[in-house]
């Protein structure tokens, strides 16, 4: 409630119904673009610090190998900051999640190096040991009722603690080739050697296919419905341009090594929690609890059990994360994860999640993560000192976060 | 030709495309109480604002003389330095604070060396309450006294800040009626000392009470400002609604069916003081398509006997039995009760019944989304379909169910959190104070619908502090005190004089 004053409806409707401006069909569309991009604020800032970085890196940004780089590179933040905007929604934090990916990551060089157990093997315990870990902290949270705040910053001590003593102060490598594809391998050539690769064109092509079928049919459904649509001419013109940087990224990876498996990984999760979070009643539990905790026990919710399976969520991902971390170096290591838990959270909050929680999505979550991914990448090619990578990223998340705070208020939203 | 401390003249503020205020004319005389009535939305709160200064000078049109000169406030600290100070409804104390200390927030007594003086602070504070007739030691902390009390602590911070023009924002809105009663004598006893007020409520009989005034706002506009003896609250409800209303209450003639819900030896204690029996050995029962009623003062566990019941929300160490058609159900958690048939409305909208920052279609499904559940995923067109049409049956004043619900006003969000549980389609709707805060217009819509679920053979049990209210909508009413049933009349045997006996009813010791 951060405007003092806004006007309720019923104000509007009792004065207002004889002042309507007049507005014609033009000004009419204009303003739903324009209210349109403001909503998608950060993806036009996504653009914008590409945009700007391919100027300032003379194009390398851009490159085949960089834009691999980029995805590879970031790819356990962004499946961190998946499972941390959920947790943010409801109203939450997570600080633990870069020691558990650190302790998940130690387990699994035992599993996998010290005891020599099959790969799948060891992919699968350590996912069970970071659910394990998840429900740890949920018990704690959600049946005990410690703030998560305080839970987790506990368990950012107990799981940095045990990935030490996991480790006994070495390092474990190396990793059998199939683990190490979570984080390096790629995937391509199944069709033999080509300029292009045809597998990551044909993927390319099929997103592009699915994601137009969907938007077509969510928009059929809703004029069937008869719910307002936004204009066609901007609903084709969205749909052409998003194509356009899918096909480019596609192209992009083709003509390098193929699609990152790691890609493939977060391409599935995005999927997956976008449907969750959008469309299932899990999901919509998680925003009614972030937006009135009391409203929504009184309304039947369970919230301390969507709590405990938030965090068990939380905690699968950052094994997850802690495995596609420790394949990429080929090395579990005792400085593994640091720092993961501030990216993730910037990511969540660069992407439009409210502090106060109720407001949040998966998507945004993913673009405020590759913000921040193409702000590392770019920087560093450009040979800017990691004290100066620190100091931006930190003024980012500030002025990303200012904006959306002056824009609900400028709109007039809670 | 009178003496006019405050004249607002030809106030018109607009908003980007609506018109809130439309040439309002106010003129307030210097020593008198003045009421302004209005539904909600009218435009009062908005004219108050404009008048302290929340919408500085250069945001409306107009011009504001105060005290024969032409004022124009930047900010509220303008217009509190003149002596012009608002209470709104919702108290801007801070809890954890001292009485003394909230009186003189951003006013501190300072001594030598600009430290705060504690003896001077308490000292000037003890005077002040003294003033407004609250017997409490200047240092308690404010979360530990009434709602009642803290009313009086606003006051006494006005007092502080050498008041002329004292604006009372429903002042009585949260409080029970001997709280409202010293209230209302306080503000009589400060025209007394000269200080001219203006009170701003839906309750008329308080109106008629306290005001020597009563100026009318309706769609922006001023109606009409009405001398004291000429107020009736037939007109006032004319002016505000724009029509006659023949009967505050709607027609309703119950057609009882079989006994759906019976309550028996309920007993909860206090959720902290386990040894403190709130709801008291209550028995009760509501038959198909009965409106019943439950009468009591404030504290006197009404709300806490409703939350006990759904869910065991509220208490501890709750016991008794709980009968659906003859059948004992359980209701030991919310989804529990849901699930057996019974809802509840809370009394208290924005913290326990809305998801403020959510939209009106969301907030509807919000207790039924396994309902629109289709392979695991939520049917969202069909979430829309439904919220739509509750939008339409219930009259929700919004351009279109993608509003969020913080945006509407009392009456319109009390509509959405029906619909919400019209939806979730109990056996028995308990209703907390379903009219609290909300204008006459929008009172009477929602006994109509009422009236329309209890036609359609459900059971309901209304709470409410109005008597009139309960006298007027409900079949049979049950008296409630110190935790304990004390009474229980059919509507035509129940008068506000027996009820209130039974209300005030002591336990013996």
């Amino acid at each position: 409630m951060s405007n003092p004053n806004p006007p309720t409806i019923e104000e509007s409707h009792a004065a207002g119904s004889n002042i309507n401006p007049v507005q014609n069909k033009f000004t009419d569309r204009l303003t739903h673009v324009l209210s349109d991009l403001g909503r998608n604020g950060i993806f036009i800032a996504l653009i914008a610090v590409v945009v700007l970085f391919s100027f300032l890196t003379d194009g390398i940004l851009l490159r085949p190998q960089n834009i691999s780089n980029l995805v590879v590179q970031n790819g356990y933040i962004l499946v961190l900051a998946i499972g941390m905007v959920m947790v943010i929604i409801a109203g939450h934090i997570d600080l633990s999640v870069g020691s558990v990916a650190a302790f998940v990551g130690a387990c699994s060089g035992v599993f996998a190096v010290q005891w020599g157990l099959p790969w799948w093997l060891a992919v699968v315990l350590s996912l069970v040991i970071g659910a394990l870990v998840g429900v740890w902290q949920g018990f704690w949270i959600a049946y005990v009722g410690i703030p998560a705040f305080i839970v987790t910053l506990a368990g950012m001590l107990i799981f940095r603690g045990l990935a030490l003593v996991v480790l006994g102060n070495a390092n474990i490598g190396s990793f059998p080739t199939e683990y190490r594809a979570l984080g390096n391998g790629f995937l391509s050539n199944v069709f033999g050697e080509f300029e292009l690769d045809p597998l990551t064109l044909g993927v390319g092509a099929l997103a592009i296919v699915i994601l137009v079928v969907q938007q077509v049919r969510t928009r059929r459904g809703r004029v069937k419905y008869s719910q307002d649509v936004e204009p066609l001419a901007w609903f084709i013109t969205k749909l052409v341009l998003i194509s356009a940087a899918i096909g480019f990224f596609a192209y992009a990876l083709a003509s390098y090594k193929g699609i990152p498996v790691t890609l493939i990984i977060l391409g599935v999760l995005v999927l997956v929690y976008s449907i969750v979070m959008n469309r299932t009643v899990f999901g919509r539990h998680i925003y009614a609890i972030g937006g009135n905790r009391h409203a929504a026990e009184l309304s039947g919710i369970k919230t301390r059990r969507v709590d405990f399976w938030l965090f068990v969520n939380m905690g699968f991902l950052a094994a997850l994360a802690g495995l596609i971390f420790t394949a990429r170096l080929n090395l579990a290591g005792p400085k593994a994860g640091d720092g993961f838990e501030l990216e993730a959270i910037s990511a969540a909050f660069i992407g439009g999640a409210a502090v106060q929680g109720g407001v949040g999505t998966i998507g945004g979550a993913i673009i405020g993560g590759l913000i921040i991914g193409v702000l590392n990448n770019g920087m560093s090619i450009m040979g800017i000192g990691i004290e100066w990578q620190q100091a931006v990223k930190g003024l980012v998340l500030l002025l990303a976060v200012a904006f959306d705070v002056y824009n609900k208020r400028r709109s007039g939203g809670h | 030709m009178t003496n006019h401390i405050l004249e607002m003249r030809g106030i018109t503020k607009t908003f980007p495309g609506v018109k809130a205020l439309a040439n309002v004319n106010l003129g307030v005389e210097r020593g008198e109480v003045h009421a302004i009535c209005g539904e909600n939305g009218a435009g009062k709160s908005t004219l108050m604002k404009v008048l302290s200064g929340v919408y500085p000078h250069g945001t409306y049109d107009g011009a504001i003389v105060f005290e024969g000169e032409e004022v124009e406030f930047k900010d509220l600290t303008d217009s509190e330095a003149k002596g012009i100070v608002i209470i709104h409804q919702e108290l801007a104390l801070s809890p954890y604070l001292s009485i003394a200390e909230n009186i003189f927030l951003n006013n501190e007594q300072k001594g030598a060396g600009g430290l705060i003086d504690w003896n001077k602070t308490n000292f000037e504070a003890s005077k002040l309450l003294a003033r407004v007739g609250l017997k409490e030691n200047p240092t308690t902390k404010i979360r530990e006294i009434g709602v009642g009390k803290q009313q009086l602590v606003e006051i006494a911070k006005a007092l502080s800040k050498r008041v002329k023009l004292l604006i009372l924002d429903e002042p009585t809105a949260a409080l029970n009626d001997e709280d409202s009663d010293h209230l209302l004598d306080l503000i009589l006893h400060l025209k007394g000392q000269g200080i001219t007020s203006i009170i701003i409520s839906h309750k008329l009989n308080e109106i008629k009470k306290v005001a020597d005034t009563v100026t009318v706002i309706r769609d922006g506009k001023t109606i009409e400002t009405i001398a004291k003896q000429d107020v009736t609250e037939d007109r006032i409800i004319k002016d505000m609604v724009g029509r006659d209303l023949e009967h505050r209450y709607p027609d309703h003639t119950p057609h009882l069916g079989e006994e759906l819900l019976r309550v028996e030896d309920w007993t909860a204690h206090h959720p902290q003081d386990t040894s403190r029996v709130v709801v008291d050995n209550v028995n009760l029962n509501v038959r198909a398509g009965e409106i019943v009623g439950i009468a009591g003062l404030m504290g006197a566990g009404r709300t806490e006997f409703a939350m006990s019941l759904f869910g065991h929300s509220y208490g501890s160490r709750i016991s008794g039995k709980v009968f659906l058609r003859g059948k004992e159900i359980k209701t030991r958690t919310v989804a529990e009760a849901i699930q057996n048939g019974i809802a509840y409305a809370t009394e208290d909208r924005k913290t326990y019944g809305l998801n403020l920052i959510e939209d009106i279609k969301r907030n509807i499904s919000m207790a039924s989304l396994k309902k629109l559940e289709k392979y695991g995923l939520v049917h969202d067109n069909e979430e829309y379909a439904v919220a739509n049409e509750y939008r339409k049956s219930m009259n929700i004043k919004a351009p279109s169910v993608l509003v969020k619900t913080g945006k509407l006003s009392g009456g319109n969000q009390q509509k959405v959190v029906l619909s919400k549980w019209i939806y979730a389609d109990p056996d028995v709707l308990i209703l907390d104070e379903p009219t609290r805060g909300i204008d006459v217009g929008a009172k009477y819509e929602i006994y109509t619908i009422i009236n329309k679920l209890a036609a359609a053979g459900k059971g309901i049990i209304v709470i409410s502090s109005e008597l009139p209210e309960l006298l007027g909508i409900c079949d049979r009413v049950y008296a409630l005190s110190e935790g304990r049933i004390t009474g229980e009349l059919p509507v035509e045997e129940a008068t506000p004089e027996s009820m209130l006996k039974l209300m005030t009813m002591e336990k013996p010791r």
